[in-house]
C-alpha cells in the first residue's frame, strides 16, 4: 500500500465512523420537526458546548487562522480570543439566553419565526431567512474549498481539488438528510474532543522535534522579529477591533449558531456553557494559531493554495499523523457544514415555503369601495394565495423540499468553490460581516418594546444594502476613517436606522411587543 | 419605599455587571503592551496576558452565572411600554 492510500484510508475511515453515529442518532429520532431540527430541545452541557464549538471550528479557524498567523503574525489569536472567548460569550447570555427564554415560551425554531411573530410580519420573516441563506452560501463554500485544499495537500496533488470538495459535499448531503440535529450534535461532540486532542498532540510532536517552545520562538525572532511585537503590519487597532466585533456579532446570526440558542435543555446548561467558553477557546486557538506562526520561523514552505498546518505536520511528524489531523479538520468542516445545511433547510421550509403555502387559507376578496393601493395590495395577495394553493403543503412535500433544498444548495456552493477567488479568511470574513448586519436590529427588537416593524425593515434592509454595496461595488469603499471595516460601519448604520425609524413610526396592528417579555423558567 | 430601594439596588447591580463586561472585553487585549516584543517562557508576554485574562474571564462568567444570572434579560428588563394595548389582533402585513 502506498502512503497516499493509507492517508486516504484514514480520512475515509473517519468519515465512516461519523456516518455510523449519524445512523444511530437517526434511529432515535422522532419524525417531528422539533426533533429533526432541535433534537427536541434536549441538548446537555457537553453536547451543546461542543456542538457550538465544533460549528465554529470550521475551515476558517482550522486552516485559515494558521495561514494568517503564518503570513502576518500570531496576533490573530487575540482577535479570535476576544471575539470568541469574550464577546461571543457575552452575546451568548444577552442574545442567547433571551432567545432561549422566548423560544421556550413560544416554541420558535428559527430566528425568522421569532421576529415574524413579534412584528406580525411574514415579509420580515422571509426577509431574515433569505438574507441568512444568502450569507450562508459563501460559508458553506468555504468548507468545501477547505476540504478540497486539504485533500490536495495531503496527497501532494495526486487527488485533485474537486474530489475533496465534491466528496465532502456528498457526505454532508447524505448526513444531513439522514440524521437531523441529534446526529449532528453527537458527531460534533466527538469531533470537538478529537480536534482538541489532535491539535495538542501536533504541537507536542513538533515542539519536541525542534527543541521546545523557547527554541521555536527564538527561530521566529530571528526570521520575523516583527511577529513577536504586538500589533504592526496588518494588525492595526482598527483592524483588530473591527474584525473581532464583526465576527462575534456575525457568529450569533449564523443559522446553525442561532438555532443552538433554542436547543439547550435547561438554564443550567446555558450557564455552564458560558463559564467554560473562554477556557475552551484558549485551549484550542493558542496551540493551533501558534503552529502557523512557528512554521514561519521554521522556514516551512507552503505550496500555492495550500495550508500551513498540513505543511508543517508533513515536515516534522509522520505521514499517518498528518492524515489523522487532516481527517479531524475535514470532520470539523463537515460538522460545520452539516449544521449549516440543516439550519438552512429549516429556514427554507419554515420561513420561506410555509408562509406562502399558509396563504392558501386566506381570502383575497375586496370590500366594495377599496382604494387603489388596497386593490394593488389585494391583487398581489391574490397571486400569492393562488401560488400557495398550488404548492399546498403536506408534511411529505415539506420534508422533500427541505432535503431537495439541501442538495441544491450544497451542489451550487460546491460548483462555486471550484471557481471562487479569495483566501479562506477573506471569504469567511465577508460572510461574518453579512450576518453581523442582522445582530443589532435583532437585539434592539428583543430589548426595546418601542421597536416597530418599519424600524426593523429599515435597520435590516439598510445595513444589508450598504454592506452588499461595499462588498460588490468597487466605488463603495471597504474601510472608513482610518481602517474601520464596512461591516462595523454597516452595523452602526443598522442600529441608527432601527432606532430612528422606530421612533418615527407607530406600531402597526398585528405587532405584539409583549411576546418578548418573558420571565425565568422554573423547575430547572 | 422598600420597592424603591429594591429598584435602585437592581439598577446598581445591572450597571455593575455591565461595567464588568466592558472591562472584561476591553482588557482582553493588553493595549499597554502595544509594540512590545518581550518573550517569556517561549511565548510573547502579550499572549500570556491574553491567556491569563481569558482564564480570569471564565471565573468571572462563573461568578455571573451564580450571582447575576437573569439580570437584564428576564422580564422587567424590557424597557418602554408595550405597544399593543388596543388588543393583539392577529394580522400580517402582506
Amino acid at each position: 500500500m502506498t502512503e497516499t492510500t493509507i492517508k486516504l484510508g484514514i480520512v475515509g475511515g473517519y468519515m465512516v465512523v461519523a456516518a455510523v453515529i449519524g445512523l444511530v442518532a437517526y434511529r432515535l429520532t422522532d419524525r417531528t420537526a422539533e426533533d429533526y431540527y432541535l433534537a427536541s430541545r434536549t441538548l446537555g452541557t457537553v453536547v451543546l458546548l461542543f456542538t457550538t464549538f465544533a460549528t465554529l471550528l470550521s475551515a476558517f479557524t482550522f486552516f485559515g487562522g494558521p495561514n494568517l498567523t503564518y503570513s502576518a503574525g500570531p496576533e490573530w489569536i487575540l482577535v479570535m480570543g476576544v471575539m470568541d472567548g469574550i464577546i461571543f460569550a457575552i452575546l451568548w447570555y444577552v442574545l442567547g439566553y433571551k432567545q432561549w427564554l422566548v423560544g421556550q415560551h413560544h416554541g420558535y425554531v428559527t430566528l425568522g419565526e421569532m421576529l415574524g411573530d413579534r412584528f406580525g410580519s411574514r415579509a420580515l420573516r422571509g426577509l431574515v431567512a433569505a438574507i441568512s441563506l444568502f450569507w450562508l452560501f459563501p460559508y458553506v463554500m468555504l468548507q468545501q474549498k477547505g476540504a478540497g485544499q486539504a485533500i490536495v495537500g495531503l496527497t501532494d496533488g495526486a487527488v485533485p481539488f474537486w474530489v475533496g470538495a465534491g466528496g465532502i459535499t456528498l457526505f454532508m448531503i447524505v448526513y444531513v438528510a439522514v440524521s437531523g440535529m441529534r446526529g449532528v450534535a453527537w458527531t460534533d461532540t466527538l469531533q470537538g474532543i478529537l480536534m482538541l486532542g489532535l491539535i495538542w498532540a501536533a504541537v507536542a510532536w513538533i515542539l519536541s522535534a525542534v527543541g521546545g517552545p523557547t527554541a521555536a520562538t527564538a527561530r521566529l525572532a530571528e526570521t520575523n522579529p516583527e511577529f513577536l511585537a504586538l500589533g504592526g503590519g496588518l494588525y492595526t487597532h482598527e483592524y483588530v477591533i473591527s474584525t473581532a466585533v464583526s465576527i462575534a456579532f456575525g457568529v450569533t446570526m449564523f443559522p446553525q449558531i442561532n438555532q443552538r440558542f433554542f436547543v439547550a435543555s435547561s438554564e443550567k446548561v446555558l450557564k455552564r456553557t458560558l463559564a467554560l467558553w473562554p477556557v475552551l477557546v484558549v485551549l484550542l486557538f493558542v496551540p493551533a494559531f501558534m503552529l502557523g506562526a512557528w512554521a514561519a520561523g521554521l522556514g516551512v514552505t507552503v505550496p500555492e493554495n495550500g495550508n500551513v498546518v498540513p505543511a508543517i505536520l508533513n515536515e516534522y511528524t509522520a505521514g499517518w499523523f498528518t492524515a489523522v489531523v487532516v481527517a479531524g479538520a475535514m470532520a470539523a468542516m463537515m460538522s460545520s457544514s452539516d449544521s449549516m445545511l440543516l439550519s438552512g433547510a429549516s429556514y427554507l421550509t419554515r420561513d420561506l415555503y410555509r408562509p406562502v403555502t399558509d396563504l392558501a387559507e386566506e381570502d383575497p376578496s375586496l370590500p366594495d369601495r377599496a382604494s387603489l393601493a388596497n386593490r394593488i395590495r389585494r391583487s398581489a395577495l391574490a397571486a400569492a394565495v393562488s401560488l400557495g394553493r398550488l404548492l399546498r403543503s403536506d408534511r411529505d412535500r415539506e420534508t422533500l423540499l427541505a432535503r431537495a433544498g439541501v442538495v441544491v444548495f450544497a451542489t451550487l456552493s460546491f460548483v462555486a468553490s471550484l471557481y471562487a477567488p479569495g483566501t479562506l479568511v477573506e471569504i469567511g470574513d465577508t460572510a461574518f460581516g453579512g450576518f453581523a448586519q442582522l445582530t443589532l436590529p435583532v437585539l434592539v427588537a428583543l430589548y426595546w418594546a418601542r421597536t416597530t416593524r418599519w424600524g426593523m425593515y429599515a435597520g435590516i434592509g439598510g445595513a444589508q444594502l450598504f454592506y452588499l454595496a461595499s462588498v460588490f461595488l468597487p466605488m463603495v469603499p471597504g474601510s472608513y476613517l482610518g481602517g474601520w471595516s464596512a461591516s462595523v460601519v454597516g452595523m452602526v448604520l443598522g442600529l441608527v436606522l432601527t432606532v430612528g425609524v422606530s421612533l418615527a413610526t407607530d406600531a402597526a396592528s398585528g405587532e405584539d411587543a409583549t411576546v418578548y417579555t418573558v420571565s425565568a423558567i422554573e423547575g430547572d | 419605599m422598600t420597592t424603591r430601594s429594591e429598584g435602585t439596588r437592581q439598577h446598581l447591580e445591572r450597571a455593575g455587571w455591565a461595567i464588568g463586561a466592558v472591562v472584561v472585553v476591553a482588557a482582553s487585549i493588553p493595549w499597554f503592551l502595544w509594540r512590545d516584543s518581550t518573550v517569556v517562557a517561549g511565548l510573547p508576554l502579550w499572549l500570556w496576558w491574553h491567556v491569563g485574562w481569558l482564564c480570569l474571564a471564565s471565573l468571572g462568567f462563573l461568578a455571573f452565572t451564580r450571582y447575576g444570572w437573569g439580570i437584564g434579560v428576564e422580564s422587567g428588563a424590557t424597557i418602554g411600554s408595550p405597544t399593543t394595548e388596543d388588543g393583539p389582533e392577529v394580522r400580517t402585513d402582506d
